[in-house]
């Protein structure tokens, strides 16, 4: 099965404290630090699994600057075969269905089977696995949280639903998954196996070699811009609620209520 | 301004509360759009959700199809793109459906796409301006998105404050017949129910996490009620766990799990260093705690000195009451 | 002259001479026993390089303490006793098996310069010999089969009982002893009955007791018993011989070697690979033990040398909370595999993955690496190596439960497990009490001082630890000693990223670290975390000296920079824990004690389980991260025994001691009860 995973580096929310730099308006990228969007290991780990049982290839892909073949080959030493960069200034900007329209580019000039991407990544919003499905006409299912290859152009797949209830589905070949994390226990990387793909090729590919027309991806193919950064108010130290029990009661469940913790 | 649909989930019949929240939102994009809302499903169980909210919306189409009885995203998706106008303003909710339907019905409709919207600042007619969430909630934006060929809006429950039933009056229009060819490529098998005990406490909205100042193992009974109540899970602290008054899948901390919940409430908790680290993506932090001193109240967005012995019966009570 | 017919020369049946079975056996028994030494050796010849001939003196010193002199052994009892008469026994004995070999093909031979004095000398010393040791059997029989200790029991996920075996053997002794002495003892008692006396024989020793058993007998029984005695001992004798590479009695073989090959280093972990350089690693195919053959000849030979006594299991923490984990098995495991896989004849088998064939990845992860197996082995066996090159291993193939890749990712990327950010390493410095009282200097910017204080991330980051960062640096200052801190370039000291098998990353942290610290141009270095401590003076070169603070406050005190006040709690117990990294792995164990002892009206007690048999309180490092399988924890064992000692206040030298035991407290519901605190804490609530 060939499958190809499509992966992004991201600021490391488990290591960074976010701030905002002086003006207000970006985070202070100063001390943050890298690594691959946490759901996209579970990605490569699951595709690594399915072509150590019925045998394949992985490629990993990504659409980022020169930094982000650092997160490839992080990939390549957890046992992806093959890397790609889609890496051209003209991708710079783009949104949610930029990254798609770049992705599908790249699908087309292969010949897989499945493509698998993480549920979401820093931005939160898990929308490039569904758009891309959607503009190759590709069945998709997100939040996959387990995966059965039982045919040979059928699967089965399981998505994690409200509750922790888990929904299965039947799915045609060629489709698209966005992979929940949980699904397996990503293998671990160290230094060391990250030098030892420190030499494999990884081709670089811009607009041009994708043949896109660069009008429909980057800063002028958006239609979504993220405007500023910001941090809401929140204070020094705890608020303490005082007064009788039920006035305390009160104004805390007004509060839970207010940051979506009741409904 | 084109129009504005909100596409309502809904189990059984019932539909889920961001159907009450989705008026606030179209609100706060243009206070004088119309709203429609659009449900789908199958026979009895979809009269019964759509006749519920003609008491909210004016308008409300319904799609029905045996197809539809499970929402099957890519079903859906199909009825939406074929029922919808082109340049439509649909909102969905930002849930397990919503992330499996939304990226690829904008797609299909050539519309822009804007996830787990927190907040409107309003909309010019061409232009949408939210506010969103990054890096797990340590950051806002603002996020300005072009709607001049219609939007998808995922909208995230509990951020627009909820319409109180009032009877708006609608009428449901039947749109079954253009719903079209609904065939699709993934096929729902079945839903396979959570095991009993197999909480998984990373993935909750809601926290109701305890520590040593449960005191004793029956009182886990007491925070339980709690949760029950608020719709929680209930998570702790490693003490909990070693004293094996809890399954160690529900420890909270850099040797347990580490959760992303909306609201964190840290009962009896002092808040080490271990355990905290265990608490990210900036939730909302409610310590209760005996002792003013408790290093919680340091991290916590809002604390309450008493003994949560005492203040969690209470609390219990006035969320169910 | 004697009266019996000795095996050389006589006859079955007046024609067939025996002297043909004195022959064959001992050349059929050597012939078997080179045979199978020489297949046993091939997995040794297979196996990874390891340097044991540095420092010849150190390593004979061992073999003459550790086993001649049987040092170790009476750290159990009874057993150690048993151990030694029969140890001894074997040493003295085998001249008489030597001599009694030879006696089958010549009568009445005796070994040059044992004809005269010296050979009645030894003659009446290896009586008793025979004697004692046939005792020590019956005891150890008797313990084996009837008290039956603990230690012996083999869990059932381990296999069988191993008692059968244990038995077998001494049984073999004990008829080795028993026709030894009666082959004697009915010569001596025929001599009697022909000349009316005898060779003088050691009173109330075995062949005293079988010559008056035996006396009265006729002459053709006395030949007929003195000939059967001689071919049961030379037919045993060659079948223990051959049987002793079978088991776990290859030590009797294997011992004096593997005594002379132990590790003579203390603290630190073995390289990847032996005469690898730390630049050459990136060029090695594979890292650490995967397969069987990945083991170094001396792991191969320790595996030989396991007389299974089970005294290693026994001091285990991990086996001790019930963690999938017991050395001693990690041992018995490996080499029933050598067993299997080299077998006495036929085709070698190719092997497997050893975590997936014999361990479990838990088993290897569930060691705290505190040493207590390594310190008890009566046989030098080494464990710490061999986990962390399993560990190596599994981190190579990517096997890392997700609990520790969080921390190892934080480390690598933050230089601390807990991805805390550099640029807050020093804020334990700015708390408001402290900062008014106390500036600490930070080596940056052209800032010198002469002693560095090496913080290390727990104490730099964990909001109770700082209190032993800010209390270390008050008694430094009070000490008159000019120190400074590293701040944002001091990276984790990494003493358990090299011992979870994370070696590329602990030569990255080590090289940021030695690089910051030889920069800062400092001449000493203190620290008050023992794991640094270790890593720094154990794992590190080219450093400034390293002192453990308790080192420091001790000499202090000495010299009268540090006088200290009356005990603030004269009616409290103090006890003090020993820290691994501190006591067993670095040999610091009387400078916190003396430290203590410093304070005058402090009552101090010991604990049963103290200095070099300190019980883990639960490990560090990035132990604190791991999620084990065990039924209790380690620091709730811990504070009982304190309790059993009548403590009230554990006093520890180590921020994860405190961490553990403080929880242990908690856990063991006994709060209010007994306290914990680290030494540092104490003593600067004693500064005059």
């Amino acid at each position: 099965m060939e499958i190809l995973v499509c992966v992004k580096r991201v600021p490391d929310t488990a290591e960074n404290e976010f701030e905002l730099n002086s003006a207000g308006n970006d985070l202070d990228r100063d001390d943050l630090v890298y690594s691959v969007n946490e759901w996209d290991n579970y990605a490569v780990e699951e595709a690594i699994q399915i072509v150590d049982k019925v045998g394949g290839n992985v490629t990993v892909v990504t659409v980022g600057d020169d930094e982000s073949e650092e997160v490839l080959r992080r990939e390549m030493a957890m046992g992806a075969n093959n890397g790609i960069l889609l890496n051209d200034d003209a991708f710079e900007g783009s949104d949610g269905k930029g990254i798609a329209t770049i992705l599908k580019a790249e699908v087309e000039k292969g010949n897989y089977d499945l493509i698998l991407t993480g549920a979401q990544a820093d931005e939160g919003a898990g929308q490039v696995g569904g758009m891309l499905a959607a503009m190759l006409d590709y069945p998709y299912a997100s939040l996959v949280n387990k995966l059965e290859v039982d045919g040979e152009s059928t699967i089965k797949v399981g998505r994690e639903i409200e509750g922790g209830n888990q929904e299965m589905n039947e799915m045609d070949l060629p489709c698209v998954l966005s992979i929940q994390t949980g699904i397996n226990e990503p293998r671990y990387v160290g230094i060391r196996g990250i030098r030892k793909v420190a030499k494999l090729d990884i081709p670089v590919k811009g607009a041009a070699d994708l043949g896109l027309d660069a009008s429909t991806v980057g800063e002028d193919g958006a239609k979504v811009k993220r405007l500023d950064y910001f941090v809401p108010d929140m204070g020094d130290g705890a608020e303490m609620l005082e007064g009788s029990t039920d006035e305390i009661i009160a104004q805390l469940i007004e509060r839970i209520k207010s940051k979506g913790g009741l409904a | 301004m084109a129009e504005l649909f909100a596409y309502i989930p809904h189990n059984a019949g019932i539909a889920e509360d961001i159907a009450m929240e989705y008026p606030e939102a179209a609100k706060k994009m243009d206070a004088g759009a119309a709203l429609t809302a659009v449900v789908t499903g199958s026979g009895a169980d979809l009269d019964k959700v759509a006749n519920a909210m003609t008491d909210i919306y004016a308008s409300v189409i319904k799609i029905d199809n045996e197809a539809l009885a499970y929402p099957n995203a890519e079903v859906v998706r199909k009825a939406l793109v074929n029922v919808l106008p082109a340049d439509a303003i649909v909102l969905l909710p930002h849930n397990t459906l919503g992330m499996d339907l939304a990226p690829g019905l904008s797609i299909k409709m050539d519309a822009a796409f804007v996830a787990d919207v927190v907040d409107i600042e309003g909309c010019d007619g061409k232009t949408l301006k939210v506010v969103r969430q990054e890096l797990g909630g340590a950051v806002s934006t603002h996020v300005s998105c072009d709607v001049s060929t219609g939007a998808v809006v995922t909208v995230r429950g509990g951020s627009f404050a909820p319409v109180e039933g009032s009877a708006a009056g609608g009428a449901v229009v039947d749109k079954s017949a253009d719903a079209g060819d609904l065939t699709a490529k993934r096929r729902f098998l079945e839903v396979v129910a959570a095991e009993v005990g197999d909480v998984d406490i990373t993935k909750s909205d809601l926290l109701v996490s305890i520590g040593r100042g449960i005191e004793e193992e029956d009182n886990i009974s007491v925070a339980q009620e709690l949760a029950e109540a608020m719709g929680a899970v209930v998570s702790c602290s490693r003490p909990i766990v070693d004293a094996k008054w809890l399954e160690k899948s529900r420890q909270v901390g850099t040797s347990g799990q580490t959760v992303k919940p909306k609201v964190y409430m840290a009962l009896g908790i002092s808040g080490s260093f271990q355990h905290m680290g265990g608490v990210k993506g900036n939730p909302y932090i409610v310590a209760i705690n005996k002792n003013p001193k408790a290093p919680i109240f340091q991290v916590a967005d809002v604390g309450i000195v008493a003994d949560i012995l005492e203040f969690m019966p209470e609390l219990t009570d006035a969320v169910s009451g | 002259m004697s009266p019996l017919i000795g095996p050389a020369s006589f006859k079955f049946f007046g024609v067939f001479p025996a002297a043909v079975f004195s022959f064959v056996i001992p050349v059929v028994g050597v012939a078997f026993f080179a045979y199978i030494m020489a297949r046993r050796l091939a997995p040794l010849v297979k196996a990874a390089p390891d340097n044991r001939l540095n420092d010849i003196p150190r390593r004979i010193k061992n073999l003459a303490v550790i086993w001649l002199a049987q040092y170790r052994q009476p750290r159990y009892r009874v057993a150690g006793i048993c151990h030694i008469v029969i140890f001894a026994g074997f040493l003295i004995l085998s001249i008489r098996s030597t001599s009694l070999v030879i006696i089958g093909l010549s009568d009445g031979f005796t070994l040059p310069g044992f004809d005269g004095a010296l050979g009645s000398i030894y003659n009446f010393f290896k009586d008793y010999a025979a004697t004692a040791v046939l005792i020590a059997c019956i005891v150890a029989a008797y313990r084996r089969l009837v008290t039956k200790p603990s230690r012996y029991s083999v869990p059932e996920k381990y296999g069988k009982d191993h008692t059968a075996e244990a038995v077998f053997v001494l049984a073999i002794i004990s008829t080795l002893m028993i026709s030894e002495s009666l082959f004697e003892a009915t010569q001596v008692a025929a001599e009697e009955a022909a000349y009316g006396h005898g060779v003088f024989l050691a009173p109330l020793s075995l062949v005293w007791i079988f010559k008056k058993l035996v006396s009265g007998m006729s002459q053709g029984t006395l030949q007929g018993l003195h000939l059967l005695m001689y071919y049961i001992h030379d037919l045993t004798f060659f079948f223990f011989l051959c049987f002793l590479p079978m088991g776990k009695h290859f030590h009797v073989i294997t011992s004096i070697f593997n005594v002379f090959f132990m590790r003579i280093k203390k603290g630190n972990i073995k390289p990847v690979k032996h005469g690898i350089s730390e630049e050459e690693l990136d060029e090695l195919e594979s890292f650490g033990v995967k397969r069987l053959e990945d083991f170094t000849w001396k792991h191969m030979l320790d595996f030989y040398s396991c007389a299974d006594c089970g005294r290693c299991s026994d001091q285990c923490p991990a086996n001790a909370v019930g963690r999938p984990l017991s050395p001693r098995f990690i041992t018995i495991k490996a080499r029933d595999l050598i067993f299997k896989n080299y077998p006495l004849s036929g085709e070698i088998y190719k092997s497997k993955l050893l975590v997936e064939d014999i361990y479990t990845e838990d088993e290897i992860w569930s060691c705290t690496t505190c040493g207590a197996c390594e310190e008890e082995c009566p046989l030098g066996i080494e464990y710490i190596d061999k986990m962390v090159d399993l560990r190596r291993g599994m981190v190579d193939e990517g096997m890392v439960p997700q609990s520790l890749q969080k921390p190892l990712k934080a480390l690598e990327k933050r230089g601390n497990p807990y991805g805390m950010m550099e640029k807050k390493r020093a804020d334990w410095t700015k708390e408001k009490e402290f900062a008014a009282q106390c500036d600490v200097k930070i080596l940056e910017k052209g800032a010198t001082a002469d002693t560095l204080y090496f913080v290390d991330s727990i104490s730099s980051y964990d909001d109770n630890i700082q209190e032993i960062a800010r209390r270390t640096a008050k008694i430094l200052t009070r000490a008159g000693v000019d120190f400074g801190i590293l701040g944002k370039a001091e990276k984790d000291s990494a003493n358990e990223v090299i011992r979870f098998g994370e070696e590329m990353l602990f030569q990255d942290l080590k090289a940021q670290n030695t690089e910051a610290i030889l920069e800062s141009g400092v001449k000493n270095i203190v620290t008050a975390d023992p794991h640094a401590y270790n890593a720094l003076k154990n794992d590190y070169r080219g450093l400034p000296p390293v002192k453990h603070i308790s080192q420091l406050i001790t000499e202090k005190i000495k010299s009268g920079a540090l006088t200290l006040k009356h005990a603030i709690h004269p009616e409290k117990v103090y006890v003090y824990h020993d820290p691994c990294y501190l006591g067993r792995h670095n040999g610091v164990y009387e400078d916190p004690r003396e430290a203590l002892d410093a304070i005058e009206g402090l009552r101090r007690v010991e604990m049963e389980k103290s200095r070099d048999r300190s019980f883990c309180c639960g490990g560090g490092g990035l132990m604190l991260f791991y999620e084990p399988e065990e039924e209790v924890r380690m620091g709730v064992l811990r504070v009982n025994m304190a309790a059993e000692a009548g403590a009230n206040v554990i006093v520890t030298a180590c921020p994860f001691c405190l961490v553990n035991i403080q929880d242990g407290i908690k856990v063991a519901g006994k709060e209010g009860e007994i306290e914990a605190m680290d030494l540092t804490l104490l003593i600067e609530q004693h500064l005059a």
